[in-house]
């Protein structure tokens, strides 16, 4: 038992640490790839994939005009009039845990609100123009610290529960997003590439999209293998023992709703376990066929549910 | 100004104190004169101390304080961040001491005060003998703008109104020149501050390890245990296993931190007005799990915001129907509603006749002499000294809304004094107290600043309290006022067994 409000400031805390570090994530792969030979089109592309990733397109573009590495990094990391920027994210995040600090243990808000501090320390020393690279591993390594210290101090309760609600649907919606804005970026040579330059660059377009889930080595060692991107869309999707991908992800977001399940929360249960099974017994061959942009598209409208659904059950239920 | 100090029996004339750097190779060659007996031990190693070291300490303070967050709000305020709203409290690293006996007194002293005003409060919402008695007149209870006329009869568990009090205390010379207490001001609706006392001493143990294996310093830490105890014993008797809650503004309150902090040590839900709703004149909060009913609310928000539908209509803050689930006895709400009228600084001058009159007890602990100027000699009297008097707002808080005589300029007593002549029962006066002061570790290094204190005390089945209480200081040189909101910071305070 515990308060609603409670509940939903615990939720979108982890969900705006879980974006912080997601977002960190995507820059430093394009980051550490625009560090590569490339045509200036292909970094383009790159850029212009980021924004579109979190539907910012627009507002970049309001904002800024053109695509421009510098301009995008800065508009993704530091600009607070967007609401996705690293900065956003981790003052919400913030934010959220001083509404709830009574709740949290002190090393969970302490830890929550160093970051804060230093963030702004960073930018306000110009850390981050400095050496962008540090500054995306250190955004990493606060949002590992995050998620460490809740597991390892709070309470087993419903608190936690909601946390990691948060933490993983806010991640399935990541992951999913980055796998289809990936795979777009090369739709039109999907399978194998013509030419060896072709080859040479997809190694590096699909081994950076595996290092920003950590999943490079990961990949190795499941599949023995070089990289094909079936292989890499099995492996962000489908496995159940890859952290970051949708259905590891999902069994997360099963098993915590189940812990807090409640008398009008069945209907969202039987959803999400059923797009639970939907990755559980899916095949990538038949995704692939069937288009991966489509299934991304309605994966996403089912975790954007689930998350509407969530708060309706739990959040701000109605009056009694 | 400062005369009277709480280390030294006499300040040198400059003010500075003597062993200031002379402590050289590890040997303390120091001029410790002149210190009072209780602070000899501490003294001794201040003067050990270098500066430097302890303006390690206070960056080190300073950073931990603000890594925990314990911050107030300031309204309206930001910095080029735009995170500005926040800042810290400014803490000293020198304690106050006071010696046991002396608190022993004191203590007693509070028990009797807070008693004979939770007394005040039931009488004036029931029988009102004090009225019938010609003690106090009826206008200026039952005009006054704190008396709540829907309290009239409402029964509340132990007849205690005020469960948590602050009264605010000073230190000066009286007559004789020596030492006394003297109670400056009752806070009987809600009191804050409490968690800056506990926040200090953990403060203090941690910087100054060694100090409190040398001092025998008597304990503040259970003060969260004592307040949930109060609290459900403040419970209605129908609900024997009472469900506490803390009811909080919300994180932009100066005073968020605090809420948050009481809420989780004594592992009870921190509401909002928005997490409650009435349901049959049954309070009940929104969980995750469906409504759930309140036994007591421990409330940190103002009478006026309390309940739309019986105060001001226009306030989020708290609950519509409380009052009411209130009266019907379905509820605590701590402190009750009303207690305003007990505080008021134009009641303020009556407690010691409270004290008489309900206990026929003299009173332990005294009040500074006070000119009504709703009395014409009192208003003559005040008029014809604003230059050397404290000039106060009835209905003034935290430092603003006075006058203070022997710092002020030539036209803020003109316009000062044509406000009390517009409105003569709206203000009170009392001398100037030479204030104690205390010694702080200021940007020159050790030097005295004016200090008060506030114990909070409980009333649920027994009026109790921790030893000791939150002693603030006004950094300002020669400054008298001592309220956060006006640069004031605070100190770990120490009840020693000498």
């Amino acid at each position: 038992m515990m308060l609603s409000r409670t509940a939903d400031h615990l939720f979108w805390m982890s969900r705006y640490t879980e974006r912080a570090e997601n977002t960190a994530r995507m820059l430093d792969v394009n980051y550490q790839t625009s560090l590569l030979p490339q045509s200036a089109a292909v970094a383009q592309v790159g850029w212009q994939g980021l924004l579109s990733i979190s539907e910012l397109l627009p507002a970049y573009a309001a904002r800024h005009g053109d695509v421009e590495q510098q301009r995008v990094m800065e508009f993704m990391v530091k600009d607070d009039s967007n609401p996705s920027s690293i900065v956003s994210c981790l003052k919400a995040a913030r934010e959220n845990a001083r509404a709830v600090r009574g709740s949290l243990t002190t090393e969970v808000w302490e830890t929550q609100n160093q970051t804060w501090l230093e963030v702004n320390r960073m930018i306000r020393e110009r850390e981050f123009q400095r050496d962008p690279g540090q500054f995306f591993e250190w955004v990493k390594f606060r949002s590992h610290l995050s998620r460490g210290v809740t597991v390892g101090t709070m309470l087993m309760d419903e608190a936690l529960h909601f946390m990691r609600l948060g933490t993983f649907l806010e991640r399935a919606d990541n992951t999913a997003r980055l796998v289809d804005v990936k795979f777009h970026a090369v739709q039109s040579d999907f399978f194998g590439a013509a030419s060896e330059k072709d080859q040479e660059y997809d190694f590096y377009h699909w081994s950076a999209i595996l290092r920003s889930v950590s999943g490079f080595e990961i990949y190795r060692k499941v599949y023995r293998d070089v990289i094909k991107p079936e292989r890499v869309a099995d492996l962000l999707i489908l496995r159940a023992d890859m952290p970051r991908s949708l259905h590891a992800s999902l069994n997360e977001v099963v098993s915590n709703l189940a812990m807090v399940a409640n008398d009008q929360s069945s209907e969202t249960q039987r959803r999400a376990g059923k797009l639970r099974a939907d990755l559980q017994y899916g095949d990538i061959d038949e995704i692939l066929a069937t288009g991966l942009h489509a299934f991304l598209t309605q994966f996403l409208d089912r975790v954007n549910e689930l998350g509407a659904r969530i708060s309706r059950d739990f959040l701000i239920p109605a009056k009694a | 100004m400062h005369k009277f100090d709480e280390m030294f029996s006499q300040l040198p004339d400059n003010g500075q104190f003597q062993f200031q750097g002379q402590s050289q190779g590890g040997q303390s060659q120091v001029q410790v004169q002149g210190v009072r007996e209780h602070y000899r031990n501490y003294a001794l190693w201040l003067s050990r101390q270098p500066q430097e070291a302890m303006r390690a300490r206070r960056e080190e303070a300073e950073m931990i304080f603000r890594r925990v967050g314990i911050t107030f709000a300031v309204y309206g305020a930001k910095d080029e961040d735009g995170a500005g709203t926040e800042r810290l409290i400014p803490f000293d690293l020198i304690p106050r001491i006071i010696p046991a006996g002396e608190w022993a007194t004191m203590e007693k002293g509070l028990v009797q005060r807070v008693t004979a005003l939770n007394r005040f409060l039931h009488d004036v919402y029931h029988e009102q003998d004090i009225i019938k008695a010609g003690i106090i007149s009826a206008d200026q209870i039952l005009n006054n703008a704190q008396f709540r006329k829907e309290m009239m009869g409402v029964y509340v568990p132990h007849r205690i109104y005020s469960h948590i009090a602050g009264i605010d205390i000073v230190r000066a010379p009286n007559a004789k020149g020596e030492g006394e207490y003297y109670v400056l001001e009752d806070n009987l609706r809600v009191p804050s501050g409490v968690s800056y006392m506990l926040e200090d001493r953990k403060m203090m143990m941690r910087l100054f390890p060694d100090l409190f294996s040398s001092h025998r310093v008597a304990p503040v830490m259970h003060y969260p245990d004592l307040l949930l105890e109060t609290l459900r014993a403040s419970a209605q008797p129908g609900a024997p296993d009472p469900t506490v809650v803390v009811l909080t503004p919300g994180m932009y309150n100066s005073a968020y931190f605090e809420h948050a902090f009481l809420a989780q040590q004594m592992g009870v839900e921190l509401v909002e007005g928005q997490d409650l709703f009435v349901k049959d004149k049954y309070v009940y909060m929104r969980t995750t799990r469906g409504p759930k009913r309140v036994d007591v609310i421990y409330r940190r928000v103002d009478d006026d915001f309390l309940d739309p539908s019986v105060f001001r209509p226009t306030s989020t803050l708290g609950c519509d129907g409380l009052v009411d689930a209130y009266r019907s006895g379905n509820v605590s709400i701590c402190n009750a509603i009303g207690t305003g009228v007990a505080d008021d600084k134009s009641i303020y001058p009556y407690v010691p006749k409270m004290i008489e009159f309900y206990l026929g007890e003299k009173p332990i602990l005294n009040n500074v002499p006070t000119y009504m100027c709703r009395n014409p000699d009192d208003l003559n009297y005040t008029l014809a000294n604003m230059k050397d008097l404290v000039v106060k707002e009835v209905h003034g808080a935290g430092g603003y809304g006075m006058l203070v005589g022997p710092a002020a300029t030539k036209q803020e007593i003109e316009d000062f004094r044509k406000a009390v002549e517009a409105n003569p029962s709206g203000y009170i006066a009392q001398p100037t107290l030479s204030l104690s002061s205390c010694p702080t570790f200021v940007e020159s290094g050790v030097a005295p600043r004016h200090i008060d204190l506030r114990p909070f005390v409980l009333s649920g089945k027994q009026v109790q309290m921790v030893p000791g209480g939150l002693t603030r200081v006004a950094l300002k040189d020669g400054s008298l006022v001592v309220n956060s909101s006006q640069g004031g910071g605070t100190k770990d305070t120490w009840i020693l067994e000498v």
